[in-house]
């Protein structure tokens, strides 16, 4: 079977999708649940120990509080309470910390440190699975079992004010709830007066049980300018004043006869040294609690505030009012909460929740008798019991006491090490999956049938012949499929239930199966026959030598794969590509030295040197092409200028590229220092960003109009001046006109104007190249054609591009424009060198734009550009878009370029988009590789992890890049005389 | 001929490759508290002065220069001039292109500035001793299959090394294990001087084991 080389890019490139996503399906451990939707019940509780049948004995003890009001500051670090910023700017709490009837401890978040896992684990006492970072964005309805549902069924009253996530997890849950939409990170005051100022007539009211407040606010300012900048400061005296607002006209107001209320401070997660938060670093992963209640005994100094576990919140706060603990709670209560009550309901307390523990273990680990905390806990349960026996005989010495205390210990410990093996069991990974996913069947195959298939797939006819047919008729392929289906059913029955693939029906499977068999015979046919053809013709590999170029393109590619194994350069990839692109575009400044000041030798020296320097033609294609192809000739009288800009390209890329490296910090070791960005951001030099974003869009529209229609070229201009408006009108930058600044607002319309013209010149381009499919076979309709579509994309990027990147698309439409008139065009580069200098350029472009391998740096706000509110289709595509924008366009500039060569073989396309395949799959491969060989390692949750997800994305866009060369190719086909 | 000229040549190899050491060691024996990394300046200036006074001692006596046309005073002097002034740029030069790798603009510039003058005393000043202040002659060496003589060779590979040795260098920075060496452009430097050595050692090998597919056209 032979199918042109783009085709079979893209084919592989989708398979290798299938099998990221199994891969992807196995490595990310789904959290643990007893049972998805079910909820404890009351009814379910087991009976306090010995206390025989009466009716009374499995019930909860009764509330401890009243009233409990949740203030939960996003992003608040631990230093901001119990630090010297909190001596500063929370001197109220600070007091109440230090010298009131209160307890703090330092709560530890697990990474992800994202907004909705942590209000998850705050509310289920559960350790979301790290895949719910990826659904972030659509925050569906919260099923399972959880403290607000809880609250709820038992009849409480409960008010939220805050954001509007706690909303969409819990609808219907609130009995009065304003959301806020935490989008909009530039503003920071207001998400905040919108909580406040319920707060007097809340305080007031008799009406509810529990009250949650979530302020956005902090998180903002971090997002915006980081913790050490000057608007913390306000800030947390702003959120001092709301704690002293409720504790003195609720928690200390003394009311005789009823119970005390209770007041928690708590966080969601922390924030880094720059601002952002979604990692694991330690002021990320550190959040303060402070309960506040007359109950407690006052404090007499400040203590070091210890240690516990976030999720040791959810059991806590659901003992203390009196419900039943969430089913998948891997918390342990925080037993200094409950120090003032009775011994006898501390040991109740702390049953309860060894109960739900054990039961969750039960349910999700087989072994669960081999734990050692489910022991413990069963003979915890019996020295309660022997307890209970001596209590309930009247028995009041100083003997059961102590004997109670060692209960207690014993309780303590089994609880702790209960909640570790739950933990642990997090770790556990789905191996069958992964293999299945990763090596035997499908990444491994696909990326070895595109190297296999290298040399044909960039011959002149661009046609990889697949032996698909013989190998289908073939018996080793029937041979292989029973084998595999048999070592599936194998695996499948010894396994169990846990594994992803064996749950997939039947039918799915075996055809999996079948396909990668084959995959499998034609794989070795077609090595055999690359075996064979390299012992018939051993000479055609010594003539084949590699020029410089090559060898940095090559050992960059290797290079760079390999530096994935160590979890710093994961970190600082952006690093090793603006290396790599920095020695790259040195390369080829000597490349381009070298033709022209030879040029130049051999016309104004003349013979002279004459015999130096035939002996050095016929190294490279590039000296081939120049020495036959003269400059001269073909510029005619330009040829001194374009010489100097020829020159100049390089350094000019060079240089162009510092200044946009200078733009946006990123990474983990220097993400701390200060960059352009944040400098322009600061609202002292809103004036400056207005310049540059003028200038670049400017910049931009006169590098792309050059190719568009008249009225694309109008659309265009009208499209930028709609960005421009766009952004004042969220108020990043200023309107020239418009002296008296405007509240900010959410510039829906100004964005919906953009994208009517986006969608305008994308439809006038698509039109063009069908019109050029279908009717003529135009070249030049074609290309403009591809021309507008690009451009129309460029629109949507500086759309959707926060004004201090719009740099970086002026940046990379010069660059462009730079390469391909001076570099690519004269230099006579093949397909497979320009594929991969648009691969480098777009990963360096990607680290441009402020993305770095961590989850926190997604620009979600994105996603609201000219929306109402979350519509999540449109929002995933465009934080998507606008994450890959770099690497997309230069895609698609690749198209562009390579479909314009008319003077080239027709065959580039399918050169380049093979190239681009082979590119992206031998780093995602490897990756996947090096993800399994190291899924113990310490950083796999922080650093691995995250990079998993991105490379998965990153080979989703590529593979929609590669359609799209597919069928522009095919366009090629049809048109091809 | 080639034989004399392999063992004059790795002789002279030899002598600047132990006033490297020497460079080292030296200073370590007579300064205080003299350590690679934590005075990292006065070594690096240390061995640019004993690589640069060994090499125009050693290119002096060999005579591999150039013969200057005219022995007058003034030729001699503006000769010298141009030596420093190509120096400077070639100093500059690298000073930019580190800063376009990544180096900080504004800070550390000391830093910076220091390892492109080690690399331009590996590099340049050997050039300067070998070829003298001609450009013309300089693109002749560094363009493909330039080199006419075994100097020329050894000039090309020993350049080539330091240059890749930095280049090399700079890759172990963003590991985060905290090592002395990593502060900048310490491994940098150390990657050079590495390089520059392992130059030393190669070019005279490299050169004897490919004397017979060498063929230099006559001066
Ligand atoms: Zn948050
Ligand atoms: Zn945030």
């Amino acid at each position: 079977m032979k199918v042109s080389s783009s085709v079979f890019a893209s084919l592989c490139l989708i398979l290798e999708l299938f099998g990221l996503a199994l891969f992807l399906r196995g490595f990310f451990p789904v959290p643990i649940k007893s049972s998805f939707s079910s909820k404890s019940k009351l009814s379910d509780l087991p009976a306090e120990p010995l206390t025989g049948t009466s009716p009374n004995a499995s019930k909860v003890p009764p509330a401890l509080f009243k009233r409990v009001v949740v203030v939960l500051i996003d992003a608040l670090r631990e230093d901001f309470v119990f630090g010297p910023s909190g001596r500063k700017y929370m001197p109220y709490t600070r007091h109440l910390v230090e010298r009131g009837s209160s307890h703090s401890f330092v709560a530890r978040a697990k990474p992800p440190t994202v907004t909705m896992p942590r209000i998850k684990a705050l509310t289920t006492g559960s350790i979301p699975g790290f895949i719910d970072v990826v659904m972030n964005l659509n925050s569906p309805v919260l099923l399972e079992d959880n403290l607000i549902w809880q609250a709820k069924a038992a009849g409480k009253k409960i008010i939220f004010y805050g954001d509007d996530t706690w909303v969409r997890l819990f609808p219907k849950h609130f009995m009065e709830h304003d959301g806020t939409t935490s989008f909009f990170v530039t503003d920071y005051t207001e998400v905040d007066n919108n909580v406040t100022r319920h707060l007097d007539s809340t305080l007031k009211r008799d009406d509810w049980d529990v009250l949650i407040l979530h302020y956005l606010g902090l998180d903002h300012i971090g997002h915006i300018s980081g913790p050490h900048s000057s608007l913390v400061g306000p800030k947390l005296v702003e959120m001092d004043d709301v704690l002293k607002k409720i504790h003195t006209s609720l928690i200390s107001r003394e009311s005789e006869g009823t119970l005390p209320n209770l007041l928690v401070l708590c966080a969601d997660h922390g924030m880094s040294e720059t601002g952002s938060h979604g990692g694991s670093s330690e002021p990320e992963i550190n959040t303060p609690i402070v309960f506040i209640s007359p109950a407690f005994k006052r404090k007499v100094a400040m203590e070091t505030p210890p240690v516990v576990e976030q999720v040791d919140l959810a059991p806590t706060l659901a003992l203390a009012l009196g419900l039943p603990i969430s089913q998948n709670s891997v918390g342990c209560v925080i037993p200094a909460v409950f120090e003032e009550t009775s011994l006898r309901e501390q040991l109740r307390f702390l049953h309860l929740n060894g109960f739900q523990l054990s039961c969750l273990l039960k349910d999700s680990i087989p072994t669960f008798q081999k734990e050692d905390g489910y022991e413990q806990f069963r003979v915890s349960e019996k020295s309660h019991g022997n307890w209970m026996k001596l209590y309930l005989e009247g028995n009041t010495s100083e003997v059961l006491v102590n004997m109670g205390r060692k209960v207690l210990k014993q309780y303590l410990e089994a609880l702790k090490s209960m909640s570790s093996a739950l933990s642990r069991q997090l770790g556990k990974y789905d191996m069958y999956s992964m293999v299945v996913g990763m090596s035997v069947c499908v990444c491994l195959q696909m990326l070895l049938l595109l190297l296999f298939a290298m040399p044909e797939a960039l011959s002149n006819g661009a046609v990889v012949d697949l032996p698909l047919g013989s190998a289908l008729l073939s018996l080793p392929f029937y041979l292989l499929c029973l084998l595999c289906a048999a070592l599936h059913v194998f695996v499948c029955t010894s396994v169990g239930g846990s594994c992803y693939f064996c749950s997939l029906p039947w039918a799915l499977v075996f055809t999996a199966v079948a396909f990668s068999c084959a995959f499998l015979c034609t794989l070795v046919s077609m090595a055999a026959r690359r075996l064979s053809v390299g012992a018939k013709s051993p000479t055609k590999v010594s003539n084949w030598r590699l020029s410089e170029l090559d060898v940095l393109l090559l050992l960059g590619t290797v290079g760079h794969t390999l530096s994935l194994a160590s979890s710093s350069f994961v970190e600082e990839e952006h690093q090793t590509w603006y290396f790599l692109l920095n020695t790259l575009c040195l390369a080829v400044f000597q490349d381009v030295c070298r033709k022209y000041f030879r040029e130049k030798k051999r016309l104004s020296q003349g013979e002279d040197e004459g015999p130096l320097l035939p002996s050095t033609k016929g190294d490279n294609a590039a000296d081939d092409a120049s020495t036959s192809f003269s400059p001269v000739a073909e510029l005619g009288v330009s040829a001194g200028s374009e010489k100097w800009l020829a020159l100049a390209t390089p350094l000019l890329t060079l240089a162009c590229c510092r200044l946009l490296r200078s733009l946006n910090q990123t990474g983990v070791q220097w993400a701390h220092l200060p960059d352009f960005s944040h400098w322009l951001n600061n609202g002292e030099h809103k004036t400056v960003l207005s310049l540059l974003a003028v200038a670049s869009l400017a910049l931009v529209f006169v590098l792309v109009q050059r190719r568009c229609s008249l009225v694309s070229k109008i659309a265009l201009a009208l499209g930028l001046l709609g960005v421009y408006s766009y952004r004042a009108a969220v108020g990043n930058i200023l309107f020239p006109w418009q002296h008296t600044s405007r509240a900010p607002s959410k510039g829906t319309v100004e964005a919906r104007f953009v994208y009517v013209f986006v969608l305008g010149i994308l439809f006038s381009g698509a039109k063009d190249l069908l019109r050029s499919q279908v009717i003529s076979s135009d070249v030049r309709l074609k290309s403009r054609g591809l021309w507008e579509v690009y451009s129309g994309l460029v629109l949507l990027a500086a759309l959707l591009f926060r004004a201090h990147n719009l740099p970086v698309l002026a940046g990379l439409l010069l660059i462009q424009t730079l390469m391909a008139q001076f570099i690519w065009k004269r230099l006579h580069y093949d397909a497979a060198q320009t594929t991969i200098m648009h691969y480098w350029f777009g990963q360096a472009f990607f680290f441009f734009q402020g993305n770095s391998n961590n989850i926190a740096t997604v620009d979600i706000s994105v996603g609201f550009v000219g929306l109402e509110s979350y519509v999540e289709a449109p929002a995933i595509f465009l934080t998507a878009f606008s994450t890959y924008a770099g690497p997309l366009l230069w895609a698609c500039h690749l198209v562009c370029y390579l479909s314009s060569e008319r003077d080239r073989s027709v065959v580039s396309l399918g050169h380049g988009c093979y190239c681009f395949a082979l590119l992206r799959s031998i780093p995602a491969v490897a990756y996947v590789v090096l993800v399994t060989a190291l899924r113990y390692h310490l950083f796999i949750w922080s650093v691995f992890s995250p990079k998993l997800l991105y490379e998965a994305t990153h080979t989703l866009a590529t593979a929609a890049a590669c359609i799209f060369f597919t069928f522009m190719d095919q366009n090629q086909n049809l048109t091809r005389p | 001929m080639w034989d004399s000229e392999i063992r004059a040549m790795a002789s002279a190899h030899a002598i600047i490759a132990s006033s490297v050491f020497m460079a080292t060691v030296v200073p370590a024996v007579l300064v205080e508290n003299f350590s690679v990394y934590r005075t990292h300046l006065v070594w690096l200036y240390s061995v640019c002065g004993a690589v640069a006074a060994v090499n125009v001692a050693v290119f002096g006596l060999l005579g591999v220069s150039p013969p200057a046309k005219k022995h007058t005073l003034h030729h001699k002097v503006s000769r010298l001039v141009k030596s420093c002034l190509h120096f400077l740029l070639s100093c500059l030069f690298f000073h930019a292109v580190v800063v376009l790798y990544g180096a900080p603009l504004l800070e550390s510039t000391l830093e910076t500035f220091s390892l492109s003058v080690l690399l331009s005393t590996l590099t340049t000043l050997r050039c300067l001793c070998v070829l003298g202040p001609n450009v013309q002659a300089w693109i002749r060496v560094f363009s493909r299959d330039g080199a006419m003589s075994v100097w020329d060779t050894s000039l090309q590979i020993t350049a080539g090394c330091s240059v890749v040795g930095a280049w090399l260098g700079a890759f172990p920075i963003p590991l985060d294990w905290d090592r002395p060496w990593q502060v900048w452009p310490i491994s940098c430097t150390l990657g050079a001087t590495v390089g520059f050595l392992t130059g030393l050692v190669a070019a005279p090998v490299w050169i004897h084991w490919h004397r017979k597919q060498l063929t230099y056209k006559s001066k």
